[in-house]
């Protein structure tokens, strides 16, 4: 059986979680100090959906992978530059924020419309990726939405592997409740997997791939259309979290140190 | 891969050269393939910050506005600081005790510190830039690619040149998760990646390098980048230079960027003689000082970094040009000591190699040894950077002799465009290091010295800490924002990284002469703490802590088939951050 894919990937990109954010109350709500200053990452979630696209596409011959991104411009070109060496795509680029603080209806909108305008898309070897809990933060929602607005009804959301039987059948791993998976088998696009963190390894750089993107992708921002953002919500205040994350880089230490370490943590708390 | 002109490294050069060269390639009817590869994680992490006459700059960017460009401003005050030492641990001769003892009535007492009433002409940086050198790459980087006509790739290690009948054909990349990087075949090699780079280091391997050519005075600059407190209210483009603390022969440097940020940093040379001579812990030190910590205290740490800067100058300058490649930025020996300026000379040229190969492009004539010398070399020749790196050759040779010597020869040079000077033969590095016994013999018995090892090789940590205190250096009173371990650092402002599936790029070549060297100076000067002693051998690298500032390289004490015993290789990773 002869199969391809047309895979389409929404990704958004997301201050990288490495350097030091702080959060601020901005002119137009909240916002992370200097957050011009900082460089972004494709959002990890997405990352993973990316990562498992390209291997999908490249163990079936003659698929293609897009990647559809809310985003500023000059940050998302920043990130094309270290992804766009690692899978081969293309790029559908709209302008628009990508603080995190954007009504996930709004961005599913803009991404919804942006993948229909893809032309040739064939929705019987159509397959839209995306982080699971991206652009929502963290509610799931996003990627429910662009697949309501395209009339995916085949969605998985959480989604931590996904096989291809002979017969064309999409097995699919998603994360449910008590470290399990639920096993779905699905006959076969369209469908809508909203990507946890996949199982398949990020792609080493490939200079030729990068060589061959980076002809499409430079255009591409270039006619990147303004998102059309509505600003539905609005937000009155924003906290950090109680827990913060306390990362040190200690080599060699036994387990047993690091599970009194992590004990005594708990306690502490 | 084939491409027409193959670049590596993405700093000031390698960026002047670019954007020199993108707006003329769309003249010819099939645009030569332009693409440049670097080795940290994203176009400006992992570089410095500067102030700069940004005269090569202006010349590229004539409208330039500083607003554009995160965390640039124009220098609009500047003075040079002479600072005492107030906690006595410093250690100063006796010319410079009695310096202190003449000169101390006209200081402030409660900043320790003597503010020239002038900044020496050949110092000064008026008109010029503060500039944090990650925003400015990635400023240009956004720009170049928007235009289409070069690429550049972060996050790609080279690894070596290919070179077929005695001229480079090109580049290898680094390995990657077991797999051999793969050959760019290149018409024209563009070798940008600094004094450490692997690339130039295996040109001058297989072509040689000119007569008096020699690379024997170093220095690792670390610097701190700080959110300055609420109330300290500095003008973005305040400058200051800074001689005398933490040790003499420390230089330091405060420059304040726009957003109440500022830059504080120092820079270790290789004359000093001290055989633990770790830049963090005298940066902090240098920031405790009177002087600065009034605008600093309560302040914060963004982000924090180091590299090592070849300070031979033009006299570390190998053979620029080659069949098939040519040399730009401070790898090429631009870097001028005497007005301590390197970035605008680097960015410069790149602009002189950039209009070469436009001209050589025009005429359809080959990157060949002569054709490049004509219309590269020979723009450099008349240009400012040689003139200037002229004068400067020679200025610091006093410094061999001491820093009384050495400041005194500095200024004679640059007051007279370097007809005179003090002489001085510089030495390779690890010569100039004394002895820990040696070094500490005044302040420190030898028994403590010994109980001090042995301390430190049970915990794996390094001496200087532990020997600094002892000889008198106040413990670092930490707050946990701006003073912090030097392993916090690691991880703040960015965090250090090693990007997974590639080999370790610093390797001990021969175990048996680490293994007899009692000082192991790269531990000591490690400016990441990522080289630490280990039972037996060599010492252990971890290189999920390497900042890449290659001061490995030049401080290993020990010597093996004519270089240190120390290979630094071509890496990918390192600071992950672009405020610096």
């Amino acid at each position: 059986m002869n199969i391809s894919y047309q895979i389409i990937v929404c990704g958004g990109i997301v201050p990288d979680p490495l350097q030091t954010l702080e959060p601020v109350i901005g002119a137009n709500g909240p916002a992370l100090k200097n957050e011009l200053l900082l460089p972004h990452v494709l959002d990890p979630w997405s990352a993973h959906a990316l990562y498992e696209a390209a291997h999908l596409a490249r163990k079936f011959a003659g698929s293609k992978v897009w990647l559809v991104s809310v985003a500023p411009k000059a940050k998302l070109q920043q990130v094309m530059m270290t992804i766009g060496q690692r899978v081969p795509l293309e790029l559908v680029a709209i302008d628009g924020p990508a603080s995190g603080f954007i009504d996930a209806a709004d961005v599913a909108a803009a991404l919804a419309a942006a993948i229909e305008a893809i032309p040739g898309l064939d929705r019987s070897r159509l397959l839209v990726f995306g982080g699971w809990e991206s652009a929502s933060r963290a509610a799931g929602a996003t990627m429910q939405m662009v697949g309501e607005r395209l009339g995916i009804v085949d969605q998985f959301q959480g989604v931590d592997e996904l096989s291809v039987g002979d017969d064309g059948a999409l097995r699919i791993l998603e994360r449910i409740e008590g470290g399990q998976h639920q096993v779905s088998v699905c006959a076969g696009p369209p469908a809508l997997l909203g990507w946890a963190t996949g199982s398949l390894p990020e792609p080493s750089n490939n200079p030729q791939i990068g060589m061959q993107n980076m002809r499409a992708i430079m255009p591409a921002l270039q006619k990147a259309k303004p998102a059309q953002i509505k600003g539905g919500a609005r937000f009155q205040s924003v906290t950090l979290p109680k827990q913060q994350r306390d990362t040190s880089i200690v080599k060699d230490k036994p387990v047993e140190e690091i599970a009194r370490e992590i004990v005594d943590w708990v306690v502490g708390e | 891969m084939d491409v027409d002109i193959a670049c590596v490294g993405f700093g000031p050069a390698v960026g002047g050269f670019l954007t020199t060269l993108a707006p003329a390639l769309a003249e010819f009817p099939s645009p030569p393939q332009v693409v440049c590869y670097e080795r940290a994680d994203g176009l400006g992490f992992g570089v410095s910050g500067v102030v700069t006459r940004a005269r090569g700059i202006r010349q590229s960017f004539p409208n330039l506005d500083p607003a554009q460009i995160p965390m640039a401003a124009p220098v609009r005050e500047e003075k040079v600081v002479y600072l005492f030492d107030p906690t006595g641990a410093s250690r100063r001769s006796a010319g410079l005790r009695l310096a202190d003892l003449v000169t101390r009535p006209f200081a402030n007492r409660e900043l320790q510190a003597l503010e020239l009433p002038w900044t020496p002409e050949f110092l000064h940086k008026a008109g010029g830039l503060v500039l944090s050198i990650g925003q400015f790459n990635q400023f240009v980087g956004e720009q170049l690619m928007m235009s289409g006509m070069v690429q550049v790739w972060p996050g790609v290690p080279v690894a070596e040149p290919l070179i077929e009948d005695h001229r480079v054909a090109g580049i290898r990349l680094a390995d990657q998760n077991g797999e051999p990087g793969m050959d760019i075949r290149a018409a024209l090699t563009v070798v940008g990646d600094g004094p450490v780079g692997p690339v130039g280091r295996r040109i001058d391997e297989h072509f040689g390098v000119p007569p008096g050519f020699q690379r024997n005075e170093w220095a690792v600059g670390a610097k701190m980048v700080i959110d300055l407190p609420e109330g300290v209210d500095l003008e973005p483009g305040t400058v200051f230079h800074t001689i005398g603390f933490p040790e003499p022969e420390i230089f330091g440097f405060f420059y304040v960027h726009p957003g109440r940020i500022a830059s504080a940093g120092i820079f270790v040379p290789s004359w000093f003689e001290n055989p633990v001579r770790t830049s963090y812990r005298y940066l902090q030190h240098f920031i405790q000082h009177p002087y600065l910590w009034r605008y600093l205290k309560g302040g914060r740490l963004r982000s924090w970094g180091a590299k090592s800067l070849l300070e031979s100058g033009r006299r570390g300058e190998p053979w620029l040009v080659g069949d098939g490649y040519a040399r730009i930025g401070e790898g090429s020996g631009s870097t001028n000591m005497l007005t301590g300026s390197g970035v605008d000379e680097a960015w410069t040229t790149g602009i002189q190699l950039a209009e070469g190969v436009i001209e050589l492009l025009r005429e359809g004539a080959p990157f060949t040894r002569d054709n490049l010398d004509r219309a590269y070399v020979a723009r450099r020749r008349e240009s400012w950077v040689e003139s200037e790196g002229r004068i400067a050759e020679n200025a610091r040779d006093g410094f061999q002799s001491g820093f009384m010597t050495g400041m005194f020869g500095m200024a004679l040079a640059g007051v007279t465009k370097g007809w005179f000077r003090m002489h001085g033969k510089p030495r390779p590095a690890h010569e100039n290091l004394r002895s820990i016994e040696k070094y500490f013999s005044d302040r420190v018995p030898l028994g403590e010295i010994d109980r001090i090892r042995e301390q430190c090789r049970l915990a794996g940590t390094p001496l200087h800490d532990l020997l600094m205190e002892r000889s008198g250096w106040p413990p670092i009173p930490y707050d946990g924002q701006l003073l912090v371990t030097h392993q916090d650092a690691l991880l703040m402002g960015g965090k250090v990284q090693a990007t997974p599936g590639f080999a370790d790029h610093v390797e001990f070549l021969r175990r048996e002469l680490c293994e007899a060297c009692a000082s192991q100076v790269c531990v000591e000067m490690c400016s990441g703490e990522a080289i630490t002693r280990k039972e037996g051998g060599a010492p252990a690298f971890d290189r999920e802590k390497c900042v890449h500032c290659g001061a490995c390289l030049w401080n290993c004490s020990r010597e093996t088939d004519g270089h240190t015993n120390i290979e630094f290789r071509a890496g990918a990773g390192g600071l992950h951050s672009v405020e610096n």
